[in-house]
């Protein structure tokens, strides 16, 4: 019995050593860039009826690729395998609302950031959000610390002993976690939509999300009773911003998209593009 | 190899077992009860019962567990009217959709393979014990279910295991396993195989513990069928 | 757009893209199961035969595909295979990636998967026959492929029924797993289209109806067979 339990886990073993040393050389002269998306994250990218990806993240990657002179593929696919795909080498950029952190920097490069857009609170009008502390206003948490740490203290006064919602994986989650996760109860969603369902049902407080997120959800009709409220962070644990998602060894594709993307934010096709999806502008500052 | 990052991610991975485990566990209690009451609906001959036992198989067996963790979480929570009765401080409760969920979920597999097992019980037994005068009670009692029961064993065994992947979806409703942990370690630090591999290392573990307890229980159940010393 | 609109099939319905991801449902975890059996039979064959080392591989197959979660299962066979494929191609000169195509790592997964069930039922299934049979079988004379051909297969097949609807009904939930590969499905169409109208229910409902509908058409079959395969037996219920 044990020594086939060991055979099974030394073969395992055994594959799953390979695996990730698999050296992936691939063509360093660029002219066709596989991008990967979901296709399900709407507006930044989304699957119309007909099968086509498109969305802010669509049209400004093939604006990009324009202006880096590259021919640029879209391929749609599913979150679960999108990092094994770019480390496989099945795409070379992952462009999927995916979030410049330290964390990820050690494993993947990223483009600067191409949107960017302040924490916002999502709750009912009357929640005790909407008079905390710097409610309403734009708080930088790198540039105005002292600011910052006053806005923070106020959410955590206002949210004490109530649930808040965010989306897994997001540096709002990561603000969740290092301020709010002893004062509140913190629970993490797969999707925005899923969070959502809870905050109407009353699960949750309020949502932590993205400005144009939380703007798109309080515009619909059966979210009347609730608002954008209290304060809107940015910098510190918020990060840059979203960006490309390159492998280490492309920093020559990285310094293509990079170049693209300082001419596309200078000559305002960022804040078009950005207008036309998120209805706000979203340009990283 | 970084030990610190893989230390911390088994460690991380460990905490979130006795989740698993909970929900695993209720689950399949919970389960085999309501699939004792189906199929005790579907041989009782009578029709009402039947089809509606039929339909419970068919419709849990036959939708995606996804789905039906969806329905319960999110669904349900969507009805004013259920938001308002007695029922509510107990859906509230993530935990208790899932163990809920899966319950009705695991019922509808788990009375198929009692059906089956049931189906397997010879019939030339049951016309002896009737000739010997057996109550239907003694009956089943002596002669059905340890048959049956014997016969369920490997089937009920996968299905155990079965359930212990399952679990690995509640993260949609905001409970956050072993695998689903693993995933979103993966998330946050695009580290590709790790967090998954050391996943199905702990699930491996617990479930080849599974297997061999039912196997075990399978050999001690039917010593007629060992091969016979020499 | 309304509703039941969504679901159409003109211009902005996603009624088209989900009967193809049903079709395609359909069409691997068939494939999967058919994979399963022959899979399935070879490990119970070995696990029954009685000698060690064909018993010890049987089981370590078994024990290893149905204790790993089935996610990981997935991404080994196709990133795995795949990775071969493409150090295969650049040794052959080819530059980049060469995937295996998504339907048949898809389908080869949810087979090693199956597979591993499948041998459960099959030996649960051999064992259910009476010894009195096998004996008087083999007291008669009857050669090993006989006695395989006329009392072991058909009492096999009748036994291992129930067990097999039940995992067909597995291999469709399983096949959503292999949306990693990138094949369109059905689970994933319905994520796609709750992703990218923020509808959910509309979508998680109306796959969950296209995945009953195709267990109803599906388990008619596993009954007809079953009613044949089990004519004359009498039974002590159901």
């Amino acid at each position: 019995m044990a020594s086939k339990f060991m055979t099974a886990l030394g073969l395992g073993a055994a594959l799953a050593a390979g695996l990730p040393f698999a050296p992936t050389a691939f063509a360093k002269d660029w002219k066709t860039v596989v991008i990967g998306m979901e296709g399900a994250y709407e507006p930044w990218n989304l699957t119309d009826s007909s099968g086509k990806i498109v969305g802010f993240e669509p049209d400004l990657a093939m604006d990009l690729c324009k202006r880096a002179g590259l021919e640029c593929k879209i391929i749609a696919q599913d979150w679960d395998g999108m990092i094994p795909g770019l480390k496989a080498g099945k795409f070379d950029v992952i462009m999927d609302g995916m979030s410049i952190t330290d964390e990820r920097k050690k494993e993947i490069d990223f483009s600067k950031p191409y949107a960017a857009s302040p924490g916002s609170f999502l709750a009912p009008k009357d929640s005790p959000l909407a008079k905390a502390t710097a409610a309403g206003t734009l708080v930088n948490l790198d540039k105005d610390a002292a600011g910052g740490d006053a806005a923070i203290k106020g959410v955590q006064a206002a949210l004490k002993g109530k649930t808040l919602g965010v989306q897994v994986s997001t540096t709002h989650a990561n603000f969740a976690s290092q301020y709010l996760k002893d004062v509140a109860t913190v629970k993490e969603y797969k999707t925005t939509d899923d969070r959502d369902l809870d905050l109407k049902s009353g699960r949750i407080d309020a949502s932590l999300d993205d400005l144009p997120t939380n703007m798109a959800t309080a515009s619909k009709p059966d979210a009347s009773e609730f608002a954008v409220v209290g304060p809107k962070l940015i910098g510190g644990v918020f990060g840059t911003g979203e960006g490309m998602g390159i492998r280490k060894d492309d920093a020559d594709l990285t310094a293509k998209f990079d170049k693209a993307l300082t001419e596309a934010i200078a000559d305002g096709t960022v804040k078009k593009i950005s207008e036309q999806w998120f209805k706000i502008d979203m340009t990283p500052q | 190899m970084d030990f610190d990052f893989i230390t911390k991610t088994f460690v991380r991975l460990l905490a979130a077992l006795p989740l698993t485990l909970s929900v695993w566990f209720l689950s399949v209690v919970l389960g085999g009860l309501i699939a004792a009451g189906v199929t005790w609906m579907r041989v009782s001959g009578v029709k009402p019962f039947e089809f509606f036992a039929r339909a419970y198989v068919m419709v849990f067996r036959g939708t995606p567990l996804l789905i039906q963790l969806f329905v319960v979480y999110y669904g349900l929570a969507s009805l004013p009217a259920l938001r308002a009765s007695f029922i509510w401080p107990f859906l509230r409760d993530a935990f208790n959709c899932a163990v809920l969920s899966l319950a009705l979920c695991t019922a509808g597999y788990q009375a198929e393979i009692f059906r089956g097992a049931l189906l397997a019980v010879p019939h030339g037994q049951v016309e002896a014990a009737r000739a010997c005068g057996m109550s239907r009670l003694l009956m089943f009692r002596r002669i059905i279910f340890p048959i049956a029961m014997r016969h369920a064993l490997p089937a009920y065994s996968t299905e155990m295991i079965s359930m212990v992947k399952s679990t690995a979806l509640v993260s949609l409703i905001t409970l956050w396993d072993v695998m689903s942990i693993a995933l979103k370690i993966r998330n946050d630090t695009l580290v590709t195989y790790l967090p998954l591999i050391l996943a199905g290392a702990i699930y491996f573990v617990v479930n080849y513990i599974i297997g061999a307890g039912f196997l075990a229980l399978e050999r001690r159940l039917s010593p007629h069928l060992r091969p016979r010393p020499s | 757009m309304g509703d039941l609109a969504i679901f159409g099939f003109g211009q902005g319905g996603w009624g088209l893209a989900l009967l193809q991801g049903a079709a395609m449902t359909l069409l691997v975890s068939a494939c999967g199961l058919v994979i399963g059996s022959a899979i399935g039979g070879l490990v119970a064959w070995a696990r029954l035969s009685g000698k060690l080392l064909a018993g010890g591989v049987g089981q370590a197959y078994a024990a290893l595909f149905r204790g790993l979660p089935e996610l990981l299962i997935v991404y080994f066979v196709y990133f795995g295979t795949s990775t071969l494929l493409t150090e295969t191609a650049h040794a052959l000169g080819h530059e980049g990636f060469v995937g295996v195509p998504s339907f048949a790592a898809g389908a080869l997964a949810v087979g090693v998967i199956s597979g591993a069930y499948q041998a459960e039922v099959f030996r649960a299934a051999y064992l259910a026959i009476s010894r009195g049979e096998l004996e008087a079988a083999v007291s008669v004379g009857m050669n090993r492929a006989l006695l395989f051909r006329r009392i072991i297969a058909p009492q096999v097949l009748r036994f291992a029924l129930p067990g097999l609807g039940n995992l067909w009904q597995v291999a469709l939930k399983d096949s959503s797993l292999i949306s990693v590969t990138g094949l369109t499905e059905l689970m994933r169409i319905s994520q796609v289209g709750a992703g990218s109208t923020h509808r959910p229910f509309a979508f998680y409902l109306g796959g969950a109806a296209l995945y009953l509908v195709m267990t109803i058409a599906t388990t008619r079959f596993f009954d007809v067979a079953e009613a044949r395969a089990t004519r004359g037996m009498r039974r002590a219920m159901g």
